[in-house]
């Protein structure tokens, strides 16, 4: 009886084997198409960028079909990057987003090292508040730090409104609390030997940071680096905010205000500095996509 | 004799250090490295976060010059205003409407990256997630492009279907569609990341069991897959709510409001308010608005969180 069920198993599974295969190579089929369709949905925007970059005013305007170039130039590219008023905005940009990602490190390495490791009172209220404060978005500060910042202005004589260093102490409010939370996540998960003998062999708090918990999370720093970087070069709101003449912008607000000049939409120019605008980002993830993906994951997955 | 010699290095060592400078004691102490290290974090916070939410509390409070104040008439005054309904209409339709197509096609998208083998599919994941990389003022000038009144790219291949030229940004529905449409595009891409790393984390012994048990496809996204992936699913959503709410980028560059006000968030009309027409107080209590909604979404965040680390 046992004998007679286990061989009419056998080729029942075979043909089951046979059917899951072809399924597969089916769903497969079938995932290829999907993703065809999404990545032309996803890539339009970035592709659609790049063509009229490439065209002349003329050709755009004549209305020709708009998904081809038909008399390919570099001239948009030319014109922008021979334009002092556009190198002042990359370097604007460039300045704030190094700064801005330094001071970052520098504030949330120390505090994650302090959280992660080092227990004292309110640590855990501490650890829970930082992760609170990513959650509070810019458009609900922008007003109340406009006016502070007037006010402060007015008290001290520093000129802070419409200079583009004030972006250097707002912008690490939205940097540091992510920083600092995922480095929590990467320096908890160092194994607690490590720096007890470190700390038997005499080093200090500050070396056993330096020594042993920068080189081992360094994955994570990376990481870290990344989204405080692409933060800084994105944002768009505070900079629209606190700065209005052309020669304290950073490029998101400089191309979408400057060269949308009245009526007159050189589309152009506005593809191609809104590609080289886009283009640090896009080359720092080419390169280190692994550390951006770990970092967008780390918000949710460390904790 | 060795016990002796120890024990007085000790005591030696303690009378030294009562002796020393009290401040290189406190310094030394482990609590006060710590405090220290966190101090620039705690200022940070406290002068640039906490400080300025609880002074738009107060600027809200004031009349329009800021020199007088008004008690809540900001509040009753925003209460009788059309627009400001309008609003708050708008942006849950804008917060709901987008994270939930972002969540489907993220869920989607994601398990078709999940089906592709091996090195390809870093390919896959990697093209997938550029509209998440570039910066949203940037790609939303693109879009702007390609709904333009009379350029449009998409008007343009849509006539070869017979389908007449769609007004994009120039009509209530459409506007609000193409909102929605351009940010479902921007972050849809990390629902697809999140996902798919929760995907990769569920067992494969898990899909074998339900498999021997005769379950279908559906039956395994709906007993296993959704289940092993609920609290991602649910710090995604929630987090992505937070941030599609206060958006501002998109709505700003595409139709800075318009059609009469249709497509404004609370962000974009505290910004008008507030700033372009210098109501400070005024925008300042329109971008309260928010906060309730945003308080609700981070407590269960916060509770999905700290879950996972009890989990753990």
């Amino acid at each position: 009886m046992s004998t007679f069920a286990i061989d009419k198993a056998g080729p029942s599974r075979k043909v089951k084997y046979g059917s899951m295969s072809r399924d597969r190579a089916w769903a497969l089929r079938w995932s290829y198409f999907f993703l065809v369709l999404f990545a032309i949905f996803f890539l339009t925007p970035p592709i659609y960028m790049l063509i009229t970059s490439l065209k002349s005013s003329a050709e755009i305007s004549a209305a020709t079909n708009p998904w081809w170039v038909f008399h390919p130039t570099l001239s948009n590219y030319v014109e922008l990057l021979t334009s002092n008023q556009f190198l002042r905005f990359f370097w604007n940009s460039s300045i704030v987003s190094i700064v801005v990602v330094i001071i970052t490190m520098l504030i949330s390495i120390p505090a994650a090292f302090a959280l992660a490791r080092m227990k004292f009172w309110g640590s855990a209220t501490l650890a829970t508040g930082v992760f609170l404060t990513y959650l509070i978005p810019d458009s609900l500060l922008f007003i109340p730090l406009f006016k502070m910042l007037g006010v402060v202005q007015d008290y001290t004589g520093i000129m802070l409104l419409n200079r583009w260093y004030v972006l250097l102490f707002i912008y690490p409010t939205l940097t540091v609390p992510f920083c600092t939370w995922i480095m929590i996540g990467y320096f908890a998960s160092i194994p607690k030997e490590l720096d007890e003998a470190a700390l038997i062999d005499g080093a200090s708090w500050l070396q056993t940071l330096t020594r042993i918990f920068i080189p081992v999370a360094l994955p994570g720093l990376i990481a870290a680096t990344i989204f405080a970087f692409t933060v800084s070069w994105a944002q768009f709101l505070y900079p629209l905010v606190f700065t209005t003449s052309v020669d304290q912008l950073v490029l998101p607000v400089g191309i979408t205000t400057t060269l949308i000049k009245g009526d007159v939409f050189n589309w152009g120019q506005i593809m191609t500095g809104a590609l080289l605008g886009a283009a640090p980002p896009l080359i720092i993830y080419a390169f280190l996509m692994d550390y951006y993906i770990a970092g967008l994951t780390a918000g949710a997955t460390k904790g | 004799m060795a016990d002796v010699v120890v024990e007085r290095g000790r005591i030696a060592r303690a009378t030294g250090a009562r002796k020393g400078s009290s401040l290189r004691n406190v310094l030394g102490r482990k609590s006060t490295v710590a405090f220290l290290l966190t101090l620039p974090l705690i200022l940070l916070i406290g002068l640039l976060v906490l400080y300025p939410a609880f002074f738009s509390l107060y600027l809200a409070t004031l009349n329009k010059a800021m020199t007088k104040f008004v008690g809540l008439s900001n509040f009753t005054f925003l209460f009788k205003r059309e627009t400001f309904w309008m609003v708050v209409k708008q942006s849950c339709i804008f917060a709901i409407t987008a994270v939930i197509f972002k969540a489907l096609i993220g869920f989607i998208v994601a398990h078709f990256v999940h089906n592709i083998p091996g090195k390809k599919q870093r390919k896959w994941r990697g093209m997938l997630l550029v509209p998440w990389v570039i910066p949203p003022a940037m790609s939303t000038l693109a879009w702007l492009w390609l709904f333009d009144p009379s350029y449009s790219a998409f008007n343009y291949t849509l006539s070869f279907f017979g389908v007449g030229p769609i007004p994009w940004l120039g009509e209530t529905f459409w506007a609000r569609f193409s909102i929605i449409l351009v940010n479902v595009w921007y972050g849809a891409p990390f629902f697809l990341i999140m996902y798919l790393a929760a995907l990769k984390s569920v067992p494969d012994q898990l899909y074998e069991a339900a498999a021997i048990d005769g379950a279908n496809w559906w039956q395994k996204i709906w007993y296993v897959t959704l289940p092993m992936m609920r609290n991602i699913i649910a710090i995604t959503t929630l987090f992505s709510l937070i941030v599609t709410f206060a958006n501002f980028d998109i709505v700003r560059i595409l139709t800075s409001g318009g059609p009469l006000d249709t497509t404004h968030l609370f962000a974009t009309w505290a910004f008008q308010v507030g700033i372009q027409s210098s109501d400070i107080p005024l925008g300042a209590c329109v971008s309260l608005f928010m906060v309730p909604i945003l308080a609700v979404a981070a407590i269960f965040i916060l509770r999905d969180v700290t879950k996972r680390g009890n989990e753990a």
